[in-house]
């Protein structure tokens, strides 16, 4: 299971714009380099984030190579009601990966 | 005295080398050859025309204005493979005027790629970062486009000391 870091406020007022920061463990292997023998590395990224909001979708990127390893990513959004903000992140290989971040709004 | 004028008028005319030092001197000439040959068989890597052409995909025909985005990225970085990199625009996000994406592109890497961020006025504010790898001194470029269809740019020169994405692996 992939470690995903998530910094979401726990309490946020109606209406106050926060920031969002996630991480995930993933080595982001580009593709270009070789092994030691010479072999190609194949690709092996995250290709898509997606975050939600209640089920609603409020943010998506969608990453290439020249990403670093251990995808960091910063957004911000408007806290409207309590509820939870699901994150999810696709690639090659099949990788799948989501996390549920529970926030309360006053 | 004789002998070594006759020896540079022999290598200046280009004649084949006699001695032992002038055959060595053009097998070592020949090595770094090979080595630089070497170098330049490496993956095609992204030129300012490719990463135009990336930018064209996205824009289209649409006017690229300069403006309204900032890209903060360090001007000199020391270790390409994680650059922090933060692109903020200026608009109100409301449901008549917001940021609908943000792309980064960058000129030398394998890819023009590097990021394409959908947002809304959901968003709040029109600010994103990551951590980003370039593999050399070069122009990385933010692109914002607004609901009204426009496009707005801001484009930074990194020097960068240690590349990444072609390093062989540890």
């Amino acid at each position: 299971m992939p470690r995903a870091l998530i910094k979401v406020p726990a309490r946020a007022k109606r209406g106050e714009v926060i920031e969002i920061k996630t991480l995930i463990s993933h080595e982001m292997e580009t593709g270009f380099r070789h092994s030691n023998t010479g072999t190609a590395i194949p690709r092996d990224i995250i290709k898509t984030f997606v975050a939600s909001y209640n089920g609603e979708e409020i943010f998506r990127a969608q990453l290439f190579p020249a990403i670093a390893a251990n995808p960091f990513i910063t957004f911000h959004t408007v806290a409207t009601e309590s509820g939870t903000l699901e994150f999810s992140w696709n690639g090659d290989n099949g990788y799948a990966a989501s996390e549920q971040v529970k926030i309360s709004v006053e | 005295m004789g002998k070594t004028v006759s020896r540079k008028r022999r290598a200046g005319a280009g004649l084949p080398p006699s001695t032992r030092r002038e055959v060595l001197q053009q097998a070592a000439a020949a090595a770094v050859g090979g080595v630089f040959a070497g170098l330049a068989a490496r993956p095609a890597a992204a030129t300012p025309a490719a990463m135009r052409a990336a930018i064209a995909e996205v824009i289209g025909e649409a006017k690229l204005n300069v403006g309204r985005v900032k890209l903060e990225i360090p001007p000199l970085v020391e270790n390409g493979n994680t650059v922090a990199c933060a692109v903020s625009v200026d608009s109100p996000m409301t449901a008549t005027d917001y940021v609908k994406a943000i792309h980064v592109f960058n000129e030398k890497n394998p890819q023009p790629n590097v990021i394409s961020a959908k947002l809304g006025p959901r968003a709040g504010r029109a600010a994103i970062a990551t951590r980003i790898r370039l593999t050399d001194t070069q122009t990385v470029t933010a692109i914002a486009e607004l609901s009204d269809g426009s496009f707005w740019s801001h484009s930074v020169d990194v020097v960068i000391t240690l590349g990444a994405c072609l390093e062989d692996p540890l």
